[in-house]
């Protein structure tokens, strides 16, 4: 059974349209300076609406992760064990992702990631996902 | 910060329905048992019922419980109204409870929970409903369960302060020795640290025994103006609350070892006047060991990286420092949804009232009452005490 793909909103649909191009972008306040990673229609620091898309440099590191084993739908059951991750990227803002590749098993805390861009579906939506930097 | 006005709101009537597979149960109809339980152990009747509070039900998902309840219960109350904040509703109802009693809204507040969650749906069913926290875009397309989540906590925690895998297991093992005491708890047969350590890998670090229960039950807390308490029959004192939100999703949650736990537990202290060093009895949200020793930390019970020693220890269990979820709590006694965490509610109500026969602490005078909604999300605090 095919995963399954968001289903972008108003607020949203920037994020997911450059991700189909390949692009990781992320909010940026232009009024405070803060970055968010769930994009919103105002800044969740300082409340303004005056938020600009800036391309993202895809680096972050792995702040937590779990191997799952145990899926949530039957989706998820068809691809145990999947890594789940919350990634710091270097903007200063935390995503949650997946650890794909073939060495994804060995994710720790702390190793460098970079976002990559996994197609899923008959349509090939591009999910931003993370995969170990190679050192 | 202005000192908050004292409470004068007692808790007059509580009572949980029987606890784990009840085939045949329904979620409406456990709340009515357990509504009817509570009333009578206040020595109160329907009639008196001026408020109601419910919470919500996976079974019997709807917009307006609560008119759902009063009308299956054949009450006309003069305030009705739901509350939804995953685990921590039990105790945010009673909170609210509090208000509308001090107020003068209403003079008893019935605040009731109940879900068939396990055999009115599947289990994997009941772990696909639970995962609907998770944000809708940028966490459940990437596989994010409720286990998943806590276990990104747990690793964390492993990470920064070494905790070991068998100070996680104690804190399963404390639990179960509790409900082992418990007539009506699910799990009561003997566990050891090697079976926690043996059971399957849910999702890493945690394992299916460092996970609560799914069970089918009911619970009811009666909420009493001070005045209207003293025709009941042991009231007991709501002292201090707070509540304490800092995210829903974890992927924003501000630190993945310190949650609003601090601030609710901080809120209720000071209210009632006490320290955590005060306290004889903890019921405190379990729904993995991560939870209890997490909070267990935040809220200042134990330094960080300590709570775990200290299961190991025995300090949680009856004649420890801190006996806590004498009941055994969400991993051994059961867990239904918002009914989950008013057990904790009704275990420390029946240890105040020196009615907790085998698992009674001895000279409990204040009880410390937890729930967690989300993912360590929305916490709600409270300091119990006798009348």
């Amino acid at each position: 059974m095919d995963l399954p793909i968001p289903t972008p909103n108003a607020d949203t649909r920037p994020y997911w349209d450059a991700a189909q191009q390949g692009r990781l972008v992320l909010q940026h306040c232009s009024a405070c300076g803060a970055v968010q990673a769930v994009p919103r229609s105002y800044c969740g620091a300082c409340h303004s609406n005056a938020l600009i898309w800036r391309e993202s440099n895809r680096r972050g590191v792995i702040a937590s992760f779990s191997i799952v084993h145990r899926g949530p739908t039957s989706a998820f059951r068809d691809h145990l064990p999947y890594v789940l991750a919350l990634v710091d990227m270097t903007e200063g803002v935390r995503l949650m992702l997946n650890v794909i590749g073939t060495d994804r098993l060995d994710t720790q805390i702390g190793d460098p990631v970079e976002i990559v861009f996994e197609p899923r579906g008959a349509e090939g939506f591009k999910m931003p996902q993370a995969q170990r930097s190679r050192v | 910060m202005t000192p908050r006005k004292q409470h004068t709101a007692c808790i007059t009537g509580v009572a949980d329905t029987a606890m784990g597979e009840l085939p045949g149960s329904t979620a409406l109809g456990l709340h009515a048992e357990a509504a009817n339980a509570a009333l009578k152990d206040a020595g109160l009747t329907a009639q008196d019922i001026d408020g109601v509070l419910c919470g919500y039900s996976m079974t019997v998902p709807h917009l307006m419980l609560s008119s759902v309840f009063s009308e299956y219960f054949g009450i006309s109350p003069s305030f009705n109204t739901a509350i939804q904040a995953g685990g921590a509703t039990a105790c945010i109802m009673l909170a609210n409870a509090v208000a509308l009693v001090e107020s003068g809204a209403c003079r008893h507040v019935l605040c009731v929970t109940g879900d068939n969650r396990l055999t009115g749906m599947t289990r994997d069913g009941a772990v696909a409903a639970l995962a609907t926290v998770g944000h809708p875009e940028f966490e459940q397309p990437y596989g994010m369960s409720v286990p998943a989540s806590y276990a990104l906590v747990a690793q964390a925690y492993l990470h920064w302060y070494g905790v070991s895998r068998d100070e996680l297991s104690a804190i399963a093992v404390a639990a179960r020795k509790h409900a082992a005491l418990h007539p009506k708890a699910t799990k009561r047969d003997p566990l050891t640290l090697e079976d926690v350590a043996n059971s399957r890998v849910i999702a890493s670090p945690l394992r299916l025994l460092d996970c609560c229960l799914i069970s089918d039950g009911g619970a009811a807390v009666i909420v009493s103006a001070a005045d209207a308490a003293r025709d009941t029959r042991k009231p007991v004192r709501v002292l201090g609350s707070g509540q304490g939100h800092t995210h829903e999703h974890i992927m924003a949650a501000p630190s993945l070892t310190e949650f609003g736990c601090k601030a609710s537990s901080a809120l209720a202290f000071a209210q009632a006047g006490v320290t955590a060093r005060d306290i004889d009895v903890a019921e405190i949200y379990d729904s993995f060991t991560i939870t209890l020793l997490a909070e267990l930390e935040s809220i200042g019970f134990f330094e960080k990286g300590e709570a775990g020693k200290a299961a190991l220890a025995g300090d949680l269990s009856l004649g420890g420092r801190l006996p806590t979820n004498t009941h055994g709590g969400l991993m051994s006694y059961g867990h239904s949804g918002a009914a989950g965490g008013a057990f904790h509610i009704v275990e420390a109500v029946h240890q105040l009232r020196a009615e907790a026969e085998a698992r009674q602490v001895r000279g409990a005078e204040l009880a410390f009452v937890h729930g967690d909604g989300g993912i360590l999300s929305a916490h709600c605090s409270l300091v119990l005490g006798q009348e």
